[in-house]
């Protein structure tokens, strides 16, 4: 069963179509990276698929369950009590972090866990004195945000993802508001979580990582899926669009 | 009159400029919190109502406000306010000062990063929830400094009580001085709104300090 699958997705920005028509599914363990110029409406899918935007057309469903569809011509999201559990399955990984600055790194990441989802003390803090023991962050579990560096706090963005052991989780450019010497040590971890068979969905600008980590990948431009295919069959397309999007890209990067 | 008896005298009249600015402050900053909702409501009409009572709030003397709010009843429906007077100068002050502070919560408020809400969104917090823990503690570290500036300008305003005879430090100060013929009931009371405010800008920079441990 697919853990996301997106049907038909459109999304208008005051008149500007963003999103046209994109259809999409996540398979368990799958890791899909999308590419695609700036302003083709990358982040859009993820803020759709974790309900930042509301979609105005087409329908979606996380483990087989309907979080919106379209019924007599306009999208119905399923009720509160559905979606507080529908959302349990996904986390997401900002560009910019968005850490609590008010909150220790074991704060951000044990807060939701505890005054959330109610969980157990001692479970909850086993779990993320080991997720910073993954992330190489075992000694900063007292310090702040504002101590970090950008390569720290994604790892500890990250952390407090995966504390709610989500079933998907999506990253929109993790890398991209680090600096180039510190990227290597964010992907290391993604990279990690995908030999764990974490279901990743990576919206990234760095092509040598998302060729090796995806086991597809997809190229939008326009609005709409231009290439959905696997890594090697992407860098070997012959598709006009995506060979002068992948050019553009060398010559930039 | 010696020195003692004055201070005697003054010494209630501080307490009541004292109790004046507790009420005040006690009441007005969840008030403006609560106003500055109003402000930002998406109902127009809400949030034109509110823009104008802020308006007219700051706008006006808090003098004048003070004497609408004590006659107003007796003018309008020759209410008895003989035992009225207290309460008239808290609520007077409350709903002015609740005017200044929504627009310093409102301004925090829109100046906290979109990201903020929507990580707790995506993390499973209610609004309700994502707004007390994670927007508004941030919020009021925003806001320390202006509010510092209202809070110090509310112990020189609680002055102008006297405005409805009400017998606060500054009535007392002014009587003495007039029936004694002697400038001193003046100095004391510089003498007592300074250090009120010295002790108010220590109690503010102490928060202020409590709550640097983040950025
Ligand atoms: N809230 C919004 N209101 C209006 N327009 C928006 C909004 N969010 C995004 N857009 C527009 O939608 C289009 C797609 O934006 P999106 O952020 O999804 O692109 P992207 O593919 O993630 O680009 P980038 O690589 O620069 O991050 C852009 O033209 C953008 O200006
Ligand atoms: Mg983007």
């Amino acid at each position: 069963m697919a853990v996301l699958e997106m049907n038909h997705i459109k999304k208008v920005f005051g008149g500007l179509t963003v999103l046209e028509d994109i259809s999409l599914h996540v398979d368990e363990g799958e890791v899909l990276s999308i590419i695609g110029p700036s302003g083709s409406g990358k982040s859009t899918i993820l803020r759709c698929a974790t309900f930042l935007e509301k979609i105005d057309g087409g329908e979606f469903s996380y483990m087989g369950r309907k979080a919106a569809w379209e019924e007599n011509g306009s999208v119905k999201y399923a009720d509160k009590a559905s979606l507080k559990e529908i959302k349990k399955n996904f986390g997401l990984v900002f560009q910019n972090f968005n850490l609590f600055p008010h909150y220790s790194v074991m704060k951000n990441l044990t807060d939701a866990p505890l005054n959330v989802q109610k969980r157990q003390k001692d479970e909850v803090m086993a779990q993320a004195e080991d997720l910073l023991k993954q992330m190489g962050l075992s000694d900063k579990g007292d310090a702040y945000p504002y101590q970090l560096s950008g390569g720290q706090s994604q790892r500890v963005a990250i952390a407090r993802a995966l504390m709610l052991n989500p079933g998907i989780l999506f990253f929109d450019e993790p890398t991209s508001a680090l600096d180039p010497e510190l990227t290597g040590e964010v992907l290391r971890v993604i990279k990690s979580l995908a030999d764990k068979n974490m279901t990743m969905v990576i919206v990234t600008h760095e092509m040598k990582f998302a060729h090796d980590i995806s086991d597809r990948m997809i190229f939008i431009d326009g609005g709409v899926i231009v290439e959905d295919c696997t890594p090697e069959e992407m860098f070997s397309s012959k598709n006009e669009r995506l060979q002068s999007f992948l050019g553009k890209l060398e010559t930039t990067y | 009159m010696s020195l003692s008896t004055m201070l005697v005298q003054m010494g209630d009249g501080m307490l009541k400029s004292i109790s004046i600015f507790i009420w005040t402050l006690v009441l007005s900053l969840p008030l403006g919190l609560i106003v500055s909702f109003g402000r930002m409501s998406k109902n127009r009409i809400l949030r034109g109502i509110v823009t104008f009572y802020i308006s007219v709030m700051r706008g006006t003397p808090l003098m004048l406000q003070l004497l609408v709010v004590y006659f107003g009843p007796y003018y309008l429906f020759q209410a008895n306010i003989g035992a009225y007077r207290y309460t008239a100068i808290i609520f007077g002050f409350v709903v002015n000062y609740a005017a200044y502070f929504a627009e310093i919560f409102r301004s925090g408020i829109q100046s906290m990063p979109k990201g903020q809400y929507e990580a707790a969104d995506v993390l499973g917090y209610s609004r309700s929830q994502a707004f007390m823990k994670i927007i508004l503690p941030q919020v009021m570290k925003r806001i320390l400094p202006p509010v510092t500036n209202e809070t110090i300008t509310l112990v020189k305003d609680t002055s102008l009580a006297y405005a409805l005879a009400y017998s606060e430090m500054f009535s007392i100060a002014k009587q003495i001085a007039a029936a004694q013929t002697t400038f001193t009931p003046l100095i004391v009371a510089a003498v007592f709104y300074y250090i009120f405010n010295y002790v108010v800008a220590g109690i503010m920079s102490y928060i202020e300090k409590k709550l640097s441990y983040y950025r």
